[in-house]
């Protein structure tokens, strides 16, 4: 293991060559943990696509008809809880970093930094027991008002415990993640890009515009990947909260919603024996491929830009 | 618009030509505010129904969002306009956040300080416990040994990762990498645990349980959050630092431990509070590998431990007869977790703060 | 000073560490005190959640008396603590099914060579169907109109079916909302069981751990379907009758009567039913009578095992689990459970074979 390449050739150095092979030797560490779950999802998840769909929860017609609600509920979870988190969450960012007076600033991020800690037992206890019965009626309203609408089709959930409720839920957990890492990303804005913007006679918003979120950008969309990747990874809030079934709807305020896969596979795997362990652990791979193309799109939109970098 | 009769206003000083007066929008909100209460209580008159004051408010708002921003047209030109819609547009995503934020801190706090508070919660176990008393303390024990041992393992992997892609990383190992992360950051927790127990059973034999699992289980999913924000943060030092350095003839990693890391190390120090807060409340995988217990254990690497987020969970899905003293314990378990983590993030504040460089923020 | 400061942080944690580490208050460090049992070390269960209170204080009882013993009982489900315990992960399991025959076919890591693995009843739950519709205090129903609601047939209060099933009672015009667990458990396969077994020709999905059609609300764990009901409005559901709390619980037609369930009634019907045929004598596995029409039976009940080796491995667990499973069927052990987790007793005479099975226990 050697050093990488300096631009321009230096004196070897113990230190570097020691640090470099440190830095390295945790970046392979990583590979070998991912590798070993990896082996572990692909070799338990084999069974599942050889065995009779019958042994599946439900008698579904094939091991992929089992997957798709479950695939379509995590990705419709989760894009609902983006859509509400990341304007809000943007916002606040913005509010911490260049509208709240800098004493009230440091108080509130720290308040937000501490609700990314409330776990999500309690998201779940608050969704299912504080959330959902005061939103209930809010639903009746919508289905009766605006049923024509496909989202908000009757029947009415008799409970609250719908697919946007966990929507908002998600949200509300997410909102901190993506809060704090924007904030610290608009709070490195270099100073001499904000001044130059507001002295060539800017507004506020056009000199956030100009500097500080073009500067952000990649950051942003860091912190927006984190929060997906809990929201589509979230298991015990949804569990609790969600009134679920395996179909494939829009509706947002009825009593039959799509699951997420780790929503399914928390609610089933206490139960399961058998190669249905083998299809839990199958719909945790489908989960990883999905996570992982989101990831790469999020890579690829942040490489475009990646100009705005301060290092090479 | 009945607002709209407020705003000319004769020019007295040429500075402020062109420009509202500071106490404008307070006086739109508070007409915005009055002229929609005022229509939805006539309304609830006029049909007997009941005042629905959690709607007006929120017509309330989005007319004085209208009015501000019209009437910032008229007087100040379009680009102003448009400037006062964003700054009452993100005011109000920070108001409108603070509701469930704040319900659900609320809602904690209420149900849970009066068992916090009782005296055997901080002192006690749950063993020989039936019905209402007993703690958490094998439980809060239990969360800080998981949890820092999950952080010694997750921290220094992760910093120098990012080290790594942000500083000497180039070419296909670093893609590789940057690539591992983003499938990690797609683990499920559940996930994560099945795998450690797969891990550990391996060389311990089924139906292993011990605390140090648990921590194993939390790092696979602490390292890509430690990782991606710190990563991020480092490459936001510019790189006129890292040049003024070397041009001084230090080291690279000299460079990066006096210089890229000092000056990143407030938003490290989020990014890792972030992901200790992130792995702090799991409880499936610790539900697996970690297993469950009344008694207090202080050896991770043996036996059954506790953790708060178990805790909590079991507390609320198999109570006894008496249900209301084991919700009681739940809400004081998630309040101390809550906490605990306040008292660490004040700790890692405080120490960042002594180490970072004194900026002009 | 930056010194200083560190060190201060550094006490400080010091400090902390120190305060957490001394010992809980209600923990006596073993080996002070009088101790009159020779049982020593700590022992694992895992498996049903519906035992899970009920545990807790049996555990609790039995430590007391044997200080040097620290037991743990893990609530993660019938199907993981099967899994487990097949597998040699603890000492004995809890389950809301007996073992099947394909379980039973296999081997048991826990136990000793070629020896199988027995199903001892220790805990009898009636199951509530609990509802929350206003103004109604008192639900009588039968199996078909039960199942009929569950299957989303009956979706209104004000339905004739179940009027007539309530006379005097004025019923609402009001969506019914049916809860049912969407984690599996055994007390769905329970209910589902007794749907099956009574109304056949409504109910025709075989009895599971997953709730089998495509209707009402899914809500987790006992907990969520409690809260579900409480906090809906127009709702039903099942749930372990301990935890019923102050809702509403419908009477069910047995025989000709409604019945509401008693722990005595509970009790009654697993007396009464027949052991599963073709296993070991001491194999007191039952074929739940839910067909019973004699009205002091509430066939609605759910029956939890302790799943343990004919013959162990290692003699200190077979001492520890004949000691352990003895005390929780004792009538001692039974009434803790009433009291504690609002399980039915065993029988006198179900507690006689009990007791023959477990000093069989080697």
């Amino acid at each position: 293991m050697t050093a990488a390449p300096a631009r321009i050739t230096a004196k070897r150095r113990l230190g570097d060559t020691l640090f470099s092979g440190a830095a390295l030797a945790a970046g392979g560490f990583i590979l070998l943990v991912l590798a070993g779950v990896a082996i572990f999802l692909i070799a338990q998840s084999i069974p599942a696509f050889l065995i009779d769909p019958a042994e599946i929860k439900g008698q579904p017609d094939s091991f992929w008809q089992y997957v798709g609600p479950l695939v379509f509920g995590t990705v419709w979870a989760a894009a609902l809880a983006l859509l509400i988190a990341v304007p809000i969450a943007l916002g606040i960012a913005l509010f911490i970093s260049h509208y709240a007076p800098r004493r009230l600033a440091q108080g509130l991020g720290y308040t937000i930094d501490l609700l990314a800690a409330v776990p999500s037992v309690v998201y779940g206890l608050w969704g299912a027991g504080v959330l959902a019965p005061s939103i209930q009626p809010a639903y009746v309203w919508l289905v009766d008002n605006l049923g024509w609408i496909p989202l908000f089709a009757p029947p009415v959930s008799g409970t609250g415990r719908t697919i946007l409720t966990v929507a908002i839920v998600l949200a509300v957990m997410i909102l901190p993640i993506i809060t704090a890492l924007s904030r610290e990303v608009f709070l490195q804005t270099p100073k001499l890009h904000e001044e130059a913007a507001l002295a060539l006679g800017a507004t506020r918003w056009e000199m956030i515009r100009m500097a500080v979120l073009p500067f952000g950008r990649p950051g942003v969309i860091s912190a927006i990947m984190l929060g997906l990747g809990r929201a589509l990874g979230e298991t015990m809030a949804v569990a609790m909260v969600l009134s679920p079934a395996a179909v494939i709807s829009i509706v947002l305020t009825g009593p039959q919603n799509p699951t997420t896969i780790p929503a399914n596979i928390a609610l089933n795997y206490p139960e399961a024996h058998g190669s249905y362990v083998n299809v839990l652990i199958a719909t945790g791979l489908i989960l990883f491929v999905i996570t992982f193309a989101v990831n790469s799109a999020a890579r690829w939109a942040i490489a475009r830009r990646k100009d705005f970098s301060g290092a090479n | 618009m009945t607002a709209v009769d407020n705003s000319p206003r004769t020019v007295v000083n040429s500075y402020t030509a062109g420009k509202l007066p500071r106490w404008m929008p307070g006086v739109t909100l508070a007409i915005a505010l009055l002229v929609s209460l005022g229509a939805f209580w006539l309304m609830s008159m006029a049909d007997g129904g009941e005042f629905n004051w959690i709607l007006a408010t929120i017509v309330g708002a989005v007319l004085f969002v209208a009015a501000n921003w019209f009437i910032a047209r008229l007087v100040e030109g379009g680009r102003q306009a448009v400037n006062r819609l964003v700054t009452s547009l993100v005011i109000a995503a920070f108001v409108l956040a603070l509701i469930p934020l704040v319900w659900l801190t609320l809602t904690v706090v209420v149900n849970g300080t009066p068992t916090l508070m009782n005296g055997t919660f901080l002192t006690s176990s749950m063993r020989n416990v039936v019905g209402a008393g007993g703690g958490a303390l094998h439980a809060i024990v239990g969360t800080l040994l998981i949890t820092g041992l999950a952080a010694v393992i997750s921290i220094p992997v992760g910093l120098m990762t990012a080290v790594y892609l942000v500083e000497y990383g180039t070419g296909k190992m670093a893609r590789a990498i940057t690539f591992l992360v983003d499938v990690m950051t797609g683990i499920p927790s559940i996930v994560a645990g099945l795998a450690t127990y797969a891990l550990f059973a391996l060389f311990f034999g089924e139906g292993v349980r011990m605390g140090f699992a648990g921590s194993v289980a939390l790092s696979i999913l602490m390292i890509p959050v430690v990782v991606r924000s710190s990563e991020e943060i480092m490459r936001l030092v510019p790189n006129e630092l890292r040049e003024a350095s070397y041009a001084l003839g230090v080291p690279k990693w000299r460079t990066i431990t006096k210089v890229v890391l000092p000056t990143s190390v407030a938003g490290i120090t989020t990014g890792v509070m972030l992901s200790i807060a992130r792995v702090i409340g799991e409880t499936a995988p610790l539900l697996i590998v970690a297993g469950f217990t009344a008694s207090m254990n202080y050896n991770p690497f043996s036996e059954r431990m506790m953790s708060l987020p178990v805790f909590v969970y079991t507390q609320y899905v198999s109570p006894g007869t008496d249900a209301q003293a084991y919700f009681d314990r739940a809400w004081a378990g998630a309040l101390t977790l809550i906490l605990i983590v306040a008292l660490l993030n004040a700790i890692a504040r405080i120490v960042s703060h002594y180490f970072s460089p004194k900026l002009g923020r | 000073m930056k010194i200083t400061r560190i060190g201060g942080i550094a006490a400080l944690a010091l400090a902390g560490a120190l305060a957490l580490s001394s010992c809980a208050a209600n923990e006596t460090p073993s080996g002070d005190g009088e101790t009159t049992s020779d049982l020593s070390g700590t022992f694992n269960g895992a498996g049903a959640s519906s035992q899970g209170s009920a545990q807790e204080a049996w555990i609790a009882a039995f430590q007391t008396a044997n200080p040097d013993v620290t037991i743990n009982y893990e609530p993660s489900g019938s199907g993981a603590g099967r899994d487990t315990f097949i597998a040699g992960g603890s000492d004995w399991a809890g389950s809301d099914s007996a073992l099947s025959d394909d379980e039973l076919a296999g081997d048991f890591a826990t136990c000793a060579a070629d020896t199988k693995a027995l199903d001892i009843p220790t805990y009898i739950s009636p199951i509530a169907v609990i509802f929350n519709i206003e103004g109604v205090d008192e639900l009588n129903l039968d199996a078909a109109t039960l199942a009929k609601i569950f299957k989303g047939d009956i979706t209104n209060w004000n339905d004739p079916a179940i009027a007539a099933l309530n006379e005097g009672t004025t019923f609402p015009d009001l969506a019914i909302t049916a809860v049912h667990r969407s984690d599996d458990s055994g007390t769905t396969k329970n209910f589902a069981d007794y749907l099956n077994k009574v109304a056949p020709e409504v109910w025709d999905a075989d009895p599971a751990d997953t709730f089998p059609y495509q209707s009402g609300e899914g809500a987790q764990s006992t907990s969520g379907v409690v809260d579900a009901v409480t906090n809906g409005t127009g709702t039903i559901g099942y749930a372990d009758a301990s935890k019923a709390g102050s809702l509403g619980t419908a009477a069910i037609k047995v025989g000709d009567e409604f019945v509401n369930y008693t722990p005595e009634a509970a009790a009654a019907v697993v007396a009464d039913s027949p052991l599963i045929e073709g296993r070991d004598a001491n194999d007191l596995a039952f074929q739940l009578n839910r067909t019973t029409t004699d009205p002091s039976h509430y066939p609605l009940v759910l029956v939890s095992y302790s799943i343990v080796c004919q013959e162990y491995a290692d003699a200190a667990k077979a001492e520890f689990v004949k000691a352990y499973i003895g005390y929780i069927t004792s009538a001692e052990g039974q009434q803790v459970a009433a009291e504690s987790a609002g399980a039915a007793p065993l029988s006198d005479d179900l507690s006689a074979k009990v007791a023959d099975a477990i000093a069989s226990i080697k």
